[in-house]
């Protein structure tokens, strides 16, 4: 009998569940939907949901309008660019915090953070002054930096837990056996640490990829990624959804593909330290 | 080999003084052991001698080497910590001969070693694992291999058997002290269990924040302790003291007897009170007495066969001759 409820609790629990997934999906799959319909059928009313005629006609068009290669590959540079220098800085940092921890440790990480609670406009004004001053305006190098400082306090915060979580005797125990600083990094440190510092990486992938107010604003044609090639299909001579939703689709799939290989990986790395 | 001298050595980290100044030699091939209780600075000295941190003041001379400042890789020492610190992602050989590696031994004389020190430590079957399928008292075998490969001129071991269950720590408490006697190497204990301390060590070395109590022999610390302190940190039971007029009786502050040193009977004897707690171990009994009038609680340990019970009335009677006397602060009287 307990059993028999057990289950039907657990149909329950899973239509629920898979029905707020849904809900939160949703506007990714209505994206993907109307990238295959014509501008009529996407703004038609009652909205059509599966039963149109299905065209690849958009995706033909926004290629042929757009260069998505040269979009694409500022993508990969900034994503990839700011999250190997964002790492060749952190690891340092995150290692002397965790530990060679100082009375102030604790406060520069709270500050570090708190950075992160400013609002990126905020500050838009000086930066936006700084890169013309700099001739950095629409310069993949000058927003890869950009891009590498606004995620830095979070590759410091996750590479500082999962460093906290490595007892520091085994680090002790290889100086007693002789290892010097970089042989204790290279042979002890890093191979243990090796799970923590993928999962960094891969969010740091992606939270740069999706970055669009600073790639927005900083870029005009040179430098500018898949978030810029999306904005420029919504633009103010009329809104052109199905366009749109195809340039959407072609921008967020190379990280939807990324973020569905790695999920493991992923939520491993979120919640590590969690429990012990 | 293994000579390690300590000259007015302080440690402080901030504004607190962990360790005044302490002088300390041992001498080559000893067994000392460190003991105290916790936060008393036993390890924190240890650490001092590792070099795993540096000194405030004073210096440290290993081997007639000048060690204040070196690296701990340069004073020729090994160490056992007490979470064993083994490397997770490395096999059982690997971490035995990761010191070998990182002074940059041949291949062949690494495998060499490493063999050597798992047929001593019986860890032969075991080399291709990884720590984390290992038991704790492999693990721990583990990490003396690690520290016997390098033929230090001495071991130091933090607190090694603390994480292990009662029958294996026992056990290897008498594998660690053959060890000391076929490698006839310096070690320096680590713990806060006196037992270990009393059956391990050539030398006890008693603190108590930061400052050496007493050092000597088991046997010396356990017939003349120097102070109220160290008589009652060893042995077990721990002594009964005796205030008050009765102390006052043998010209002394306090008295102290140890619990083997009362003889109980149900006939007469010099004070009157009746059993608490008793507990029997088989080869002792242990009896908690209250309203003897000299103590809140005299602790009795008597003969197996020995089987009073709860609410018994009896007569306890101290050994004259093995009454301690220490003075109003504390101190031994003569």
């Amino acid at each position: 009998m307990a059993r028999a409820i057990s289950n039907q609790r657990k149909t329950l629990n899973t239509l629920v569940a898979w029905s707020i997934g849904f809900v939160i999906f949703f506007p990714i799959l209505w994206t993907i939907l109307t990238s295959f319909k014509t501008e009529a059928q996407a703004i038609n009313d009652p909205p059509l949901f599966l039963f149109f005629d299905w065209t690849l006609e958009n995706y033909a068009i926004v290629q042929e309008r757009s260069n998505y290669m040269r979009f694409l590959w500022n993508s990969i540079f900034l994503a990839c660019g700011s999250t190997i220098l964002g790492i060749i800085i952190a690891v340092p940092a995150a290692w002397s915090m965790a530990f060679v921890p100082s009375r102030r440790t604790k406060d520069i990480l709270m500050w570090m953070l708190s950075t992160k609670m400013l609002p990126a406009v905020g500050v838009l004004y000086p930066i936006y002054i700084g890169f013309v001053k700099l001739g950095l305006l629409d310069n993949r190098f000058g927003l890869m930096i950009v891009l590498m400082l606004i995620n830095l306090p979070i590759i410091i915060w996750m590479l500082y837990t999962y460093f906290k979580e490595i007892p520091g005797e085994i680090l002790e125990a290889a100086r007693m056996d002789g290892a010097s600083l970089g042989n204790e990094i290279l042979y002890v440190l890093t191979p243990m640490a090796i799970p923590g510092i993928a999962s960094t990486v891969l969010l740091n992938i992606i939270l740069a990829w999706n970055e669009a107010f600073w790639t927005l604003n900083l870029t005009a044609a040179k430098a500018a990624p898949l978030t810029a090639f999306i904005a420029s299909y919504s633009s103010p001579e009329g809104l052109f959804f199905a366009k749109l939703s195809a340039a959407s689709t072609m921008a967020i799939a190379p990280i939807l593909v990324l973020g569905w290989f790695s999920q493991k990986q992923l939520v491993r790395g979120l919640t590590f330290g969690a429990v012990k | 080999m293994g000579r390690i001298v300590l000259e007015k050595v302080t440690k402080s980290f901030g504004n607190t003084e962990v360790i005044p100044p302490l002088d300390l030699t041992i001498e080559e091939g000893e067994f000392v052991v460190f003991v105290g209780p916790s936060g008393c600075g036993k390890s924190t000295l240890l650490r001092l001698i590792a070099g795993l941190e540096d000194v405030t003041s004073g210096a440290i001379t290993i081997d007639d080497v000048d060690s204040t400042n070196l690296a701990p890789a340069k004073r020729g020492l090994a160490m056992v910590f007490q979470s064993y610190a083994l490397y997770p992602h490395m096999s059982v050989r690997k971490n035995i001969a990761f010191p070998l590696k990182m002074a940059g031994l041949r291949k062949s004389e690494q495998e060499e070693r490493v063999s050597k020190a798992a047929e001593v430590l019986n860890l032969s079957d075991y080399l291709d694992r990884r720590p984390g399928q290992l038991s704790g008292g492999q693990r721990q075998r583990v990490a003396i291999g690690r520290a016997i490969v390098r033929e230090p001129s001495a071991f130091l071991f933090d607190e090694p058997l603390s994480n292990l269950d009662a029958a294996l720590r026992v056990g290897m408490r008498l594998e660690i002290s053959e060890l000391h006697k076929r490698l006839e190497t310096t070690m320096i204990y680590v713990t806060h269990d006196q037992v270990e301390a009393m059956t391990m060590a050539d030398k006890i070395v008693v603190l108590r924040a930061g400052n050496i109590e007493q050092v000597g022999s088991p046997l010396d610390l356990y017939k003349s302790p120097k102070n109220t302190f160290v008589a009652g940190f060893i042995g077990s039971p721990k002594m009964n003291f005796v205030k008050g007029a009765t102390a006052e009786a043998y010209g002394a502050s306090t008295i102290g007897i140890r619990p083997e040193h009362i003889d109980v009977s149900a006939q007469g004897g010099t004070w009157r009170g009746v059993v608490g707690v008793s507990e029997h171990l088989g080869s002792d009994s242990f009896f908690h007495i209250h309203g003897t009038g000299v103590a809140d609680m005299i602790t009795v340990r008597a003969d197996g066969e020995v089987g009073f019970k709860h609410g018994d009335e009896v007569f306890l009677t101290p050994r004259e001759d093995a009454i301690h006397k220490f003075d109003a602060q504390g101190l031994r009287l003569k």
